[in-house]
């Protein structure tokens, strides 16, 4: 793998940029992997990336029914932090954001991951309650999380109206300086330049359809829109589309299918500091390194696989983004999409084996995944390179819906992002 | 005249009202009828912007939507400045005031420029190769720079001092596009008396008839043609006609969303007109008609002002009476480009056309032009432009066999009409999920299976000619019906693709740009491909081709024609990017529209909330409501208001405004089988005229909701909720009856509006409304805690409730909300003598809190079980099956150690722990620590003399008078663990 650096990069403009080398290689699938990733995510890729340098598992295939990272890790708003409630959860989402700090370094790619500091709105006298429940027991923790003022979070938030004339004035916030955004392409592009690199093998435009089982009910291959490809051991990591593949070896998940919309403006000069998430009101801002206002809304309210939702729920966000900052009235609406997000009954994520021998599930990081990115393809890697979770997975059994072990972060806070 | 380079005669423009606009300070006149564009154009000015990236000098390209350069800030007056308005749409009028943006110190000198200079290393995706080291400058050094440099124009930095409204339209067919096609569309599907609505972007219908002053349809000049066809429309009044209004969203089941442009136009706007509209039509049929796109040619330099497409240089010709230059060359690898020729000759301008089309492969148009004695260079490429804030000329040369380029030779030109063909404009289409088909024969993209009903027609579907188009509107708009052809003069079509024009330059190191907002030449395409990036959508987001705020309209087929060429494959195998909404950006505030300040999220107040304003309460929103928070008098902080309230419901007589409560009736012969089975509780016993406080699970056996429930008939519940429960209770009980016992004769409706719910609670309670009730035995015999009884207070049919959620003798006085007001005033008027005391939801919380009671949503967060909060005893064993009986068997749910409720007693007893505290068990041990649990409720109780606290703690009833420590800001504090109750332990001041 050619380094990246400012070194090469003046090298290479007095090379025209003709010596750059192909990111990552474009395989044909071999016939057997010792371990097989279903979905190229950002989830997936990172998995591999560290079945590779980690565990020296490089005999491995991510195999993706599109384009690498064109699922949710190119869809999302990019928010990224760890002062979740419980410890189960800010455990795993704290190992995120240490990895997230050095990933740049790790992965030799910038994957412009911006400490801005993420600020959450209390909007009554519940998200005081919850909010400040939150910041105890990030201290216990030793997360940083910070609750403020309203004046506090307009100092450090300035375009924020925290007038008590607003239907749901601002009461104060949680925040958390550390947390912050990142590019979302340049993480899947990261991770698979990374992978590649460890020899792992990326088959894009190959869609996992079916299992092959042996006679003792283990997985023993994939069915592939380009053939069965055999593999020890199979991770399915694959968002919104989970439950319908793992339907394809009999497992019902408990998991439904949303679609979650998001919207940028027109670019403009920098205006906006930090990050900004009101759950009372359901809005999600902050602005890119182009300019654009990046902003995001609740799910939709039917479960869907299509990734269209409804007018009406940007319109939402954007009735909440100008009731907070209406000095952005005049600003326009460029793009808007959605992603199909996979929303368990805790709202929190499943990570390790399933009923059958061989397969493992990597899921139902819903509306807010893209942050565990690192954290996530860390223990579900050593996952699938021991047969047995991370200390930090553990409790994000498929189990837990039956024994009752429930992490109910939705329950606490009802967070999305 | 208005400007030097307008011509004497022609276009559309109103030359009998004159408009002056400023620009960067400079005033500047035109005419009505003119956009921003045409206006600095009449005015000699092409250098109107700097580009995103490198700040390289930037012209006008297009007359249209697609406009990619031409971005201004426009101020039409205070709280009226917006960024990035595309000059070539924003339609002149006087008392504009326009700027250009992205540069500093000016637009004329701007340091940015220095990016230009450093284009061999600002390549596409740089940003990904560096700026890593040293770790922490990349938020702190690098970033802040980058964005500085980013982003076009500024934010506004005020209020909004527009108006927006939102119509909801219905109709059989929506026409998108009022061109040739459109109109023919919208005549025929209106002929039969069917709702039809037609919309245009534009200011004026038309299409691209606006700028036709040659053609003819059906004898007729073609722009009179569509004046008659307009008149036609206007005269039926089965069709609405909006111009200014721009379809930008095609949603599911025939849902258009439409822009409507209502004041930016208007000098002096009425001022209760809204400055835009959304409009959400929903069709039976959609028609699209929203015509094509010009590509521009790939060349070095093609960027410089003064270049533009050539289809636009005979739009600001023949609509707007401007000559855009003097010297003209028209470089074209179609035939389209030399009607702009034609027609810039007919003006008087000096115009050469450079064809890179074999002349054997050109057709009659090339006779066309020279007949006028215009020159064409057929066989000839654009090596690059000339000039820098302006273009100067044409470096061109011969084409040779095997594309061999032969000498230079130097057109001079003060502007470049460009022309690589045409696109399909089939953004709505394809956002209607319908699947795009490539059509060979026009190298692009056509609708192809359509998804919804809809049809596109023209040259939205690839048919340019204009016989062609009308015809394909009369079958689009009316398809039972054959109308008779109209003949039009024959247009000029066909056109040989281009991806980049053969130069004999170094090809690393020529700069065409094919993405103009965002910088991306075709040598960044190539880094993209070389790069492995093979997919569309990877070279689009590392080359940012296509994502400015034009979204593509110029460049993607000219990107997609690169890669397709890199990678030696036909364009259809590269695909293409999937088109989202909005069409053209769309202001926030016309979204928004009136959901603003009260209408936000409208507010739900009660019959009392005017008497609670009245008598100067603070309130709180719980959900959509807005709920008396506390009654201060005079200068009373909450604290000292809510003591006050406190002692004299303790003492007297209270009386608070319940009537946020959720309330339905559950009626019906099994409605007491409903209940047992939503409920943990058993229903079957309980006798009519009794209450019970009922418990509810959600499926995972965590508590749901609770709230007092009357038996009034053997078949007729009055069910309470929580305020914020109501509306998902109703939903959880409509679900399960509708899915999974419809067996269940039951019926469910909301009655939380239909009565205003007044809480009279104190040891003086029965006295005060003693005297107003009729029908009713008041005595503690007759009418015992937990019972409800029908009467009359007050003349007026109450459901008389005796509860209580304070621990005081109390009753809850449902009646009809018409006059909830009255019966509360009559009863504040009888309790004056008793002292009574309004007093809001802190009071509640705090006098229930001192007995031990619970909310669901504070002392319980949806993992909670019954047993966690010491109501276990409730769940009626015998019960078959309820709602989340299954749940409670699960192995976590019965284990030892979880959570339960306790009482929490500060060391200290002033001090008022924060809600939301956490709780361990050794205040020494290192972070990070296991917390036991949480604070969920914490006051100050005037009734105790000190604060009390409820609290969720690991295996809590175990730990009866151990102290534990709980976080305060900085520190924490020892508390010691009781009984959750702290007063009258026995329960027995409700029975008085
Ligand atoms: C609009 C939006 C905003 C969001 N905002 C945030 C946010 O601010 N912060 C945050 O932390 N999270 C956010 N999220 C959530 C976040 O994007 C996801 O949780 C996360 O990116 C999931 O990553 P992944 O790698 O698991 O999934 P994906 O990136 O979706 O990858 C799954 C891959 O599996 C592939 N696949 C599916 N089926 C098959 C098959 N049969 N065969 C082969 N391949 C298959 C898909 O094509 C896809 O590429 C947001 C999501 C959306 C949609």
């Amino acid at each position: 793998m050619r380094r990246f650096s400012l070194r090469t990069l003046i090298a290479e403009a007095f090379n025209a940029h003709q010596g750059w080398e192909r990111q990552w290689r474009n395989p044909e699938p071999k016939p057997a992997y010792d371990v097989i990733i279903v979905g190229a995510g950002g989830h997936g890729l990172a998995t591999a990336f560290y079945l590779a340098s980690e565990h020296g598992v490089t005999n491995v295939a991510v195999i993706e029914k599109g384009w690498l990272g064109g699922g949710n890790t190119g869809r999302n708003t990019t928010i990224i932090r760890s002062n979740y409630l419980y410890d189960e959860s800010a455990g795993l989402y704290e190992h995120a954001v240490k990895l997230w700090e050095g990933l740049s370094q790790a992965l030799n790619y910038n994957v412009m991951y911006s400490q801005r500091g993420v600020l959450m709105l209390a909007h009554n006298v519940h998200d005081v309650q919850s909010f400040k429940r939150h910041v105890y027991a990030n201290r216990l923790q030793g997360i940083d999380n910070e609750w403020l003022t309203p004046e506090q979070a307009k100092a450090f938030c300035p375009p924020l109206n925290i007038s008590r004339d607003l239907r749901y004035p601002v009461l104060g916030g949680a925040l958390q300086r550390r947390g912050g955004v990142a590019r979302h392409d340049a993480v899947a592009w990261g991770y698979a330049r990374a992978a590649d690199a460890l020899g792992v093998d990326i088959i894009q435009n190959c869609e996992v359809t079916g299992f092959r089982r042996n006679a003792s009910g283990a997985v023993e291959a994939v069915e592939t829109s380009r053939g069965t490809i055999k593999a020890k051991r199979v991770g399915v990591v694959a968002a919104g589309h989970t439950s319908v593949i793992l339907a394809r070896a009999g497992l019902r998940m408990p998991l439904e299918s949303f679609p979650l919309q998001a919207l940028v403006s027109e670019p403009v000069k920098p205006v906006f500091p930090c990050v900004v998430m009101s759950n009372a009101v359901h809005a999600y801002i902050s602005q890119s390194d182009k300019g654009e206002l990046v902003i995001g809304a609740g799910t939709d309210q039917y479960v869907s696989y299509s990734q269209q939702g409804g007018l009406h729920v940007p319109m939402h966000a954007l009735d909440a983004i100008c009731e907070l900052f209406p000095q952005f009235s005049r600003m326009r609406m460029l793009r808007s999409w959605g992603g199909i997000v996979d929303v368990t009954p805790d709202r929190s994520p499943i990570i390790g084996k399933t009923a059958v021998p061989g397969l493992f599930v990597n899921c139902g990081w819903g509306t807010g995944g893209f942050k565990a990115t690192p954290g996530s393809g860390h223990v579900f890697a050593h996952t699938l390179a021991t047969g047995e979770p991370h200390p930090l997975n553990a409790p994000f059994t498929l189990d837990r819906f039956r024994t009752g072990r429930l992490i109910d972060e939705a329950a606490a806070a009802a967070v999305t992002h | 005249m208005a400007g030097v380079n307008r011509l004497p005669r022609g276009g559309r423009i109103d030359r009998a009202k004159p408009v002056s606009i400023s620009f960067n300070g400079q005033t500047l006149s035109g005419y009505a009828g003119d956009t921003v564009a045409s206006l600095l154009l009449a005015n000699g000015i092409h250098l109107v912007g700097r580009s995103f990236k490198y700040h390289r000098p930037r012209g006008i390209l297009s007359h249209g939507s697609d406009e990619p350069n031409a971005l201004l800030s426009i101020d039409r007056g205070p709280g009226k400045i917006d960024p990035n308005n595309r000059a070539t749409v924003a339609e002149a009028r006087g008392g504009l005031v326009t700027a250009s943006q992205n540069h500093w110190p000016s637009l004329n000198f701007d340091v940015g420029a220095i990016n230009d200079r450093l284009s061999p290393i600002f390549v596409a995706g740089f940003y990904y190769k560096t700026f890593m080291w040293p770790r922490r400058f990349w938020d702190r050094v690098y970033e802040p720079n980058i964005r500085a440099a980013a982003g076009l124009g500024k934010s506004p930095d005020g209020p909004d001092a527009d108006r927006y409204g939102n119509r909801h339209a219905h109709c059989d067919v929506l026409v998108v596009g009022a061109g040739p096609a459109g109109l023919a569309a919208a005549l025929a599907a209106s002929e039969g008396g069917k709702r039809i609505i037609l919309a245009d972007e534009q200011a004026e219908f038309g299409g691209s008839l606006l700028h036709d002053v040659t053609s003819t349809v059906d004898g007729t000049a073609a722009q009179d043609w569509a004046a008659q066809a307009i008149a036609m429309l206007k005269a039926r009044e089965n069709v609405t006609l909006l111009t200014r209004t721009t379809a930008f969203g095609y949603y599911n089941h025939n849902h258009v969303a439409m822009a409507e442009r209502i004041t930016d136009h208007l000098e002096n706007a009425p001022d209760h007109l809204p400055r835009e509209r959304l409009w959400q039509v929903r069709a039976g049929a959609v028609i699209l008609a929203t015509g094509s796109h010009e590509r521009p040619l790939v060349f070095a330099d093609n960027d410089r002002p003064g270049i533009m497409l050539a289809e636009s240089i005979r739009a600001f010709v023949n609509r707007y009476a401007v000559a855009p230059g003097r010297r003209i060359v028209i470089a074209t690898s179609g035939a389209s480009a030399y009607r702009a020729a034609a027609d810039a000759h007919a003006a008087g301008l000096a115009v050469t056309v450079v064809d890179i089309r074999l002349e054997a492969d050109c057709g009659p148009e090339v006779a066309f032009v020279r007949q006028k004695g215009i020159d064409v260079l057929t066989s000839h490429t654009v090596i690059a432009a000339t000039g820098r804030k302006r273009v100067t000329g044409l470096i061109v040369a011969p084409l040779g066999s095997e594309g061999r380029v032969g000498a230079r030779r130097t057109l001079a030109a003060d502007c470049v009409g460009m022309s690589g063909g045409w696109t399909p404009s089939v953004h709505l289409f394809s956002q209607s999920r319908g699947k795009l088909r490539f059509d060979d024969a026009i190298d692009a993209f056509v609708p192809g299976q359509s998804v919804q009903a809809e049809r596109s027609a023209g040259a939205a579907r690839g048919s340019y000619d204009l016989a062609d188009c009308i015809a394909d509107g009369f079958a689009a708009g009316d398809p039972l019906t054959a109308r008779p052809r109209l003949a039009a003069t024959p247009s000029l079509t066909g056109f040989q693709p281009v991806r980049i024009l053969p130069t004999d330059a170094d090809a690393t190191r020529v700069r065409a740009f094919v993405d103009f907002q965002n910088d991306v030449t075709a040598k960044d395409i190539g880094l993209a491909v070389r790069e492995g990036f093979e997919s569309v959508e990877h070279v689009k987001r590392y080359t940012t081709t296509g994502m400015a705020t034009d979204q593509g309209k110029t460049s993607n087929m000219n990107a997609l024609g690169l890669m397709a060429g890199i990678q030696g494959k036909a364009l259809p195998a590269v695909g293409t990017t999937t088109f989202r909404p909005p069409y053209t950006p769309v202001t926030f505030g016309t979204l928004v529209g009136p959901a603003k300040n009260a209408l936000f999220d409208p507010a739900r107040i009660t019959p009392i909330h005017g008497w609670a304003k009245e008598h100067g309460a603070e309130f709180e929103n719980v959900g959509l409501w807005k709920r008396a928070w506390y009654f201060p008098q005079g200068r009373e902080t909450m604290h000292e208001a809510v003591a006050r309230e406190c002692k004299a419901v303790r003492e007297g007589v209270g009386i608070f405004d319940a009537s946020t409560l959720g309330k339905i009736e559950v009626v019906g012969p099994d409605a007491a089988e409903f209940m047992n089975r939503i409920y943990i509780n058993a229903w079957t016993k309980l006798k009519p005229g009794a209450c019970r406080y009922g418990l509810m699970l959600k499926e995972d056996g965590f508590i749901m909701d609770d709230g007092v429930v009357a038996r009034l008939a053997e078949d007729r519940f009055h069910v309470t909720t929580t305020t914020g429960g109501a509306a998902r209770v109703l939903q959880h009980m409509e679900d399960y009856l509708q899915t999974e016992w419809p067996d269940l004769r039951v019926f469910l409706t909301s009655i939380t509006e239909q009565y205003a719910v007044i809480a009279l609670q104190g040891p003086k309670a029965r006295e005060v409304i003693a005297p107003l009730v009729s029908d009713i035995d008041l005595s503690g015999e007759a009418f015992p805690h937990m019972t409800v009884r029908t009467g009359f207070i007050c003349g007026v049919p109450t459901r008389l409730f005796r509860v209580s959620f304070t621990g005081e003798l109390g009753f809850e006085i449902n009646v009809p909300s018409d006059h909830g007001r009255a019966v509360w005033e009559a009863i504040y008027e009888r309790g004056r003598a008793f002292g009574i005391t309004p007093y809001g939801t802190e009071t509640m919380h705090v006098l229930r809190a001192e007995r031990g009671f619970i909310i669901v949503g504070q002392e319980t967060d949806g993992t909670v079980t019954p047993d966690d909060v010491g109501l276990g005893g409730m769940i009626a064993k015998a019960k078959p099956d309820f709602v989340g009986k299954r749940s409670l068997a699960r192995p976590d749910i019965v284990a030892a150690g979880r959570k339960q409720l306790i009482g929490l007693v500060t060391d200290d007893p002033s001090l008022v722990l924060d809600e939301g505290a956490q709780i361990i068990d050794d205040r020494h041990r290192p972070v990070p620590i296991k917390a036991l649990g949480h604070v969920t409720s914490s006051y100050w109780s005037a009734a105790c003399g000190r604060s009390i606290a409820l609290a969720l703690v690991a295996g809590g009833r175990e730990r009866m008078g151990e102290t534990l420590y709980v976080t305060t800001p900085d520190s924490f504090a020892a508390a010691r663990v009781t009984a959750p109750v702290f007063f009258d332990e026995k329960g027995a001041r409700v029975h008085a």
